[in-house]
């Protein structure tokens, strides 16, 4: 099981976190906190589980946050402004995100350009098209919003598992079947490995990063119609800055920034731990926001430094043996 | 280095006089000068001064990316030197207050260096750790509030003038004769785009790449606490949330606008700081062009695109071929 040791990292990290908050706010051990942390991070969790594909290639996809803010104004004028129907506003909006993404892939592939600055164009142009589109906060009334947002599933203990948070659930789910049990996850894991081996062994290069920046953008597309759901309105500046919790939020879950190595569970966990950070300190009451960005920073360097750690044990062997070989 | 300006710079020169005019047509008073209380004034004065954090930060950006490198912390460490600057300023001296903040970037920079040079993190990486973490600090320095102070001389650095120039502009003037004069003064420069193209080979060649990848951080942290500095000077308060924020974008927009290559290699510090400027004329005529600032970013977004086109490998070998049909032909 590739990626299995870090995610499991993670998992451990996750529950010693959760295990110390309990332990000094009994209340968070309930299924209602765990039930708001699902809820409050469902969009997050859906457009981590998409940059994971996109750095586990050996790419990074900038334009993320900005693919949110864009789907939820186009989403809420759509449904106010233009009089269409929800589900057709929706519809539209996964194709245009979706496009949106494999243009990006395409660029990037054919002028062979690196994802970094070609994405972080991506960012501008959805943002910039998202202030375009309006400045100001649009309220969405439609019926189905009511619906979605009341609909939940009862747990045992109080808790509600949100309409959003099992779209998460499920996204994490299908992510991560279609990462590690079909072909395309396995091409994923290939480009990242080696661009060159992997064309070298027959995988189409090119097609493969259209789908890959096609699917982040796709997921950042429903992570927007889930952000709209979540705050029941659309604002161009929603979302800014998520494209550095996402990754964050992949690389604490042990995904490898270089590239060939990752698993959305472990983003998925990535995701939680930072909604732990924001939980414990909104029930602490005296420590301040900026508290999440520092504990995120120094999390991150440990999970980098552990990982550089683990690279530089796994390489050692090979390099002896290649040197006795010779 | 000047000698090779004229030709390799000629797109971006070009660039900035094709904006120029388009400033002239929309605003026709864009050129005018006049001089007030010893300091010039004018949309021309105004488009240098307000470009002057990001000509700061991609003089120390372009040197990070000659490496092969990035570096994502700027707008953090403006942030934070920002803060450090405003809540020391009103209670010590100006030589302290700089002091604490340009250390405050130094120490970043070396921090960043560590990690890349040291343990050997992927720059992109190593350097998103600080620009998470740093805005936090920045915050936790000013307690989430606007720091603001009213220290005369700190206030100088952001509004006074020199001969009538602007301070901040002769500030980066300076850094950019000072950075150029020490890179290019000496084999630095020439050992850095060494270590950018290849790090191994120039290890072996005898290159300290380590140093080298290490000390373009430090510089690259010290710069951006100046621009930090001097943008606090200007409001004349830190602001933690806001100050320096998505600026690293522009700064490695105005490096990649000047033609030097993300893949390292090769810098050049002057078309640098003229992309930062081309950048700053688009915002100013944007402003001036009475457009919503919001054109802002597809305008932008629109010229990175065709910069890297551009400079694609994939187009330059194009170019490249039909450049060696030309010489067989003739």
């Amino acid at each position: 099981m590739r990626g299995l040791p870090p995610a499991l990292i993670t998992a451990i990290v996750l529950v010693a976190g959760f295990a110390a908050c309990a332990v000094q706010f009994p209340n968070i051990a309930s299924t209602r906190v765990v039930g708001n942390l699902l809820t409050d991070n469902a969009f997050l969790g859906i457009v981590a589980a998409g940059m994971t594909f996109v750095i586990i290639s050996g790419g990074i996809d900038l334009s993320v946050g900005s693919v949110i803010g864009f789907t939820t104004v186009f989403v809420a004028l759509a449904i106010e402004r233009w009089g269409m129907p929800p589900l057709v506003a929706f519809v539209a909006v996964l194709a245009l995100s979706a496009a949106f993404g494999a243009a990006m892939g395409a660029v990037i592939h054919v002028f062979d350009l690196p994802p970094f600055i070609v994405t972080l164009a991506g960012m501008f142009l959805a943002r910039g098209a998202s202030f375009l589109l309006s400045t100001e906060s649009i309220p969405i009334t439609a019926p189905i919003y009511s619906t979605v947002s009341d609909f939940a599933l009862r747990l045992p203990g109080g808790g509600r598992l949100t309409a959003i948070a099992i779209i998460m659930l499920v996204i994490v789910i299908g992510g991560a079947l279609l990462l590690h049990l079909t072909r395309f996850g396995a091409n994923v894991y290939a480009l990242g490995g080696s661009r060159a081996t992997a064309s070298l062994m027959g995988v189409a290069v090119g097609t493969m990063t259209v789908k890959i920046y096609m699917l982040s953008s796709l997921l950042a597309g429903i992570a927007g119609i889930v952000f709209s759901f979540y705050t029941s309105a659309g604002y161009s500046l929603s979302a800014v800055g998520v494209e550095l919790d996402t990754i964050a939020a992949v690389v604490i879950g042990g995904t490898l920034l270089t590239g060939g190595q990752g698993s959305v569970v472990g983003t998925f966990l990535g995701v939680l731990i930072q909604g732990l950070i924001q939980t414990y300190i909104n029930f602490d009451g005296t420590l301040s926001s900026w508290w999440t960005k520092i504990v995120t920073g120094v999390l991150l360097f440990v999970f980098i430094a552990l990982q550089q750690g683990l690279v530089a044990l796994a390489r050692r062997p090979v390099a002896k043996s290649a040197g006795a070989a010779t | 280095m000047t000698a090779l300006l004229p030709r390799r710079g000629l797109a971006q020169i070009l660039a900035l006089i094709v904006i120029l005019a388009v400033d002239r047509v929309v605003s026709p008073q864009f050129f005018d000068l006049r001089l007030q209380d010893g300091r010039l004034f004018g949309s021309l004065i105004d488009v240098l001064n307000r470009g002057t954090p990001v000509a700061l930060l991609s003089l120390g950006m372009v040197l990070v990316i000659a490496t092969r490198g990035i570096d994502l912390s700027v707008g953090a460490v403006m942030a934070i030197a920002g803060a450090i600057a405003a809540s020391l300023a009103d209670t010590h001296s100006l030589a302290v207050v700089l002091a604490a903040a340009l250390g405050a970037g130094l120490i970043c920079g070396l921090w960043n260096g560590f990690l890349v040079a040291v343990l050997g993190m992927q720059p992109i990486v190593a350097t998103l750790i600080l620009m998470v973490a740093g805005r936090g600090i920045a915050q936790l320095i000013t307690e989430g509030r606007i720091v603001t102070f009213s220290s005369p001389g700190l206030v100088w650095l952001g509004n006074g003038a020199i001969l009538g120039v602007p301070v901040p502009v002769a500030i980066a003037l300076g850094m950019l004769i000072l950075t150029g004069a020490v890179v290019r003064g000496s084999a630095l420069g020439l050992l850095i785009e060494a270590t950018g193209g290849n790090a191994r080979a120039s290890e072996l060649a005898g290159v300290g790449t380590r140093a080298m990848i290490l000390s373009v951080y430090v510089w690259c942290g010290v710069c951006a606490a100046l621009a930090g500095v001097i943008a606090a000077a200007d409001i004349m308060g830190a602001d933690a949330n806001n100050a320096g924020l998505w600026l690293e974008l522009d700064a490695i927009l105005a490096v990649v606008i000047g033609g030097t290559s993300l893949f390292g290699g090769r810098f050049s510090l002057v078309l640098a700081v003229l992309g930062a400027l081309i950048i700053q004329t688009m915002n100013t005529g944007i402003l001036l062009s009475g457009y919503p600032p919001e054109f802002n970013l597809l305008v932008k977004a629109v010229v990175v695109l065709t910069v890297l086109l551009l400079q694609s490998p994939k187009l330059t070998g194009f170019a490249g071929i039909a450049a060696r049909l030309r010489r067989t032909k003739a």
